[in-house]
């Protein structure tokens, strides 16, 4: 449902980050749906970040289905007279914090989370979806040690490992990056690595994790997820389908089990 | 300064407890030791990682804290810049940076360590609030307002230890967006900011002995620059001065000669300023200065010509 509607508003803009949002779409959909507590009282609220606010699409049709945007905030995307623009900005309902250049929301999520449960004393927590590109920022791993440090483990971080940058993919163009688990687990994190896709896997990784440190969902996608000829395919980072394979991307939708 | 300031925050924490200490494994003095054994949970040493520390902060703010980020100024400003701009500025989010030891303090450990280009840098930021305070009591107030001010992200240049008291006997009160009088003469106006305001009062005495009648001003605050009040200072003397510690592009000077274009004023108007370049010398922090060509002898000699 949330594919499809991103492929609507793909139909009246050049360039939305279709693949990004649907490789990080049944995680995203997992936290707000299944994680996160946006109902109770103020001491309960848990918040999310979109450290990968070139995904923020997926982030604001959740939000449009939750109420928390409108049918017409959604039509005015990317338009002068609408809110919404290709990464999420602070101060539209429902965004904790503007995204968009990378390695910014680690360290964001951690001031969140440490002034949250050591200073307010409350028990929010904060989730925080990040690329796999933003994970080659040092900024990244400053926050992250200092999160371990701090001892945020009311921060869960959300890696959407889609193996791809814009040179293609990352195991070919910068090896080193491998491996992560260990890397993030050597930064004082407890660290499952899951399918991205499978969001009862991503819950039970998440609900079941042992805690007394921050904790990093490590997310297997694919980019472009659910569309075959977005899959895996660099340019639909950003560019948007024609009307033709816009139909021929509902089509195959229907079939996707996700 | 530097001491003073810890005084200040560690004061006004006592009773805001939204107040926090960021810091960048800046050696902690005077009652930032207190600060960090009373209040713990709101001291927050990142680390060697400024990026982390402006970053943290602002996650602070969107929960609710009014953090003030402290460490030596290119470090605080220069290597976490985007940090700065996009977390504290495009939030806008009511986060005090400190820039200790701005200018050329650091007068011994080489360019690394120098902020000569901080108030341009910070300047050209939207949102971004600008201040220089000139002696220790002026901080104090600027502290105080930064604690309390709801407009948003704020840096503040500090010196570092020994600033005499310039303020006690000031014509005007520290007002935000303001120009200070710190004394108030007829012939010649000396505008600076910051630990130059010292140089600047020293030139005032010389010249006064040799019959001139000085005024001297603080501009504490350089963003938002009073520009009425600058106007008002151009109208009022034939011969203007301003002295800085700063390159000469984007700092006061700069804006001052707009002011003076934008206005047609008939005054003589002289700027003295760290050179646009990266000296290589070492010594005093006067000596390096002197080496910049701001001495008190040399703009005396540069005012009297």
């Amino acid at each position: 449902m949330y594919r499809k509607r991103i492929l609507d508003i793909s139909q009246k803009v050049t360039a939305l980050h279709a693949a990004a949002a649907f490789s990080a779409m049944e995680m995203v959909d997992c936290v707000y749906h299944a994680l996160m507590r946006q109902d109770g009282a103020a001491e309960d609220k848990d918040r999310f970040i979109m450290s990968k606010g070139h995904g923020c699409l997926v982030q604001y049709v959740i939000l449009e289905d939750l109420g928390i945007l409108t049918e017409e905030d959604i039509a005015l995307y990317c338009k002068p007279e609408g809110r919404l623009g290709c990464h999420p900005d602070y101060g539209v309902p429902g965004i904790e914090a503007s995204t968009g250049s990378l390695g910014h929301g680690m360290a964001l999520a951690t001031g969140m989370a440490y002034a949250e449960k050591y200073i307010h004393r409350k028990t929010g927590k904060v989730f925080a979806v990040l690329s796999d590109g933003e994970f080659q920022e040092g900024s990244t791993w400053e926050a992250m040690m200092m999160a371990a440090n701090l001892k945020t483990d009311n921060l869960i971080a959300l890696l959407d490992h889609n193996g791809f940058q814009s040179f293609g993919r990352t195991s070919e163009t910068h090896p080193a990056f491998y491996p992560i688990r260990e890397k993030v687990e050597a930064f004082g994190w407890e660290a499952v690595e899951v399918n991205g896709h499978d969001a009862e896997a991503v819950f039970k990784a998440i609900t079941e994790r042992k805690g007394g440190k921050p904790f990093m969902l490590i997310g297997n996608t694919i980019k472009g997820r659910g569309v075959s000829y977005m899959e895996n395919v660099p340019v639909w980072h950003y560019r948007s389908p024609t009307p033709e394979e816009y139909r021929q991307a509902i089509d195959e939708l229907a079939e996707v089990s996700s | 300064m530097r001491n003073k300031f810890a005084d200040a925050i560690y004061e006004i924490a006592k009773t805001d407890d939204r107040i926090c200490a960021i810091v960048a494994d800046i050696s902690p003095a005077g009652s930032m030791v207190n600060f960090r054994e009373d209040f713990p949970e709101r001291f927050v040493n990142c680390g060697v990682a400024e990026q982390a520390m402006i970053g943290i902060a602002a996650g602070m703010a969107l929960n609710g804290m009014r953090p003030f980020c402290y460490t030596i100024a290119t470090f605080s400003l220069f290597r976490p810049f985007e940090m700065v701009r996009d977390d504290l500025c495009y939030q806008n989010l009511p986060v005090t940076v400190i820039g200790m030891g701005a200018g050329v303090i650091y007068s011994t450990l080489g360019g690394t360590h120098h902020t000569m280009e901080d108030v341009a840098v910070a300047s050209a930021i939207p949102n971004m609030t600008v201040l220089a305070p000139c002696d220790p009591n002026e901080m104090w107030t600027a502290t105080e307002w930064c604690a309390t001010q709801s407009h948003g992200p704020v840096y503040m240049r500090l010196g570092k230890a020994g600033e005499p008291d310039l303020t006690s006997a000031a014509l005007d009160p520290f007002a935000i967006g303001k120009i200070r009088c710190l004394k108030k003469g007829s012939d010649i106006a000396i505008l600076s900011y910051g630990i130059t305001v010292a140089m600047a009062a020293e030139i005032s005495e010389t010249l006064e002995k040799q019959g001139q009648s000085v005024s001297l001003y603080s501009c504490h605050t350089i963003k938002p620059l009073d520009r009425d009040g600058i106007a008002s200072v151009l109208a009022e003397h034939k011969h203007v001065v301003v002295i800085e510690e700063h390159v000469p592009h984007g700092g006061l000077g700069s804006r001052v000669k707009e002011i003076a274009f934008d206005t047609r004023t008939s005054a003589r108007l002289d700027c003295y300023s760290l050179k646009d370049e990266f000296i290589h010398c070492y010594g005093s922090h006067q000596e390096l200065l002197a080496e910049h060509g701001l001495s008190p002898s040399a703009i005396l000699t540069s005012i009297n010509s």
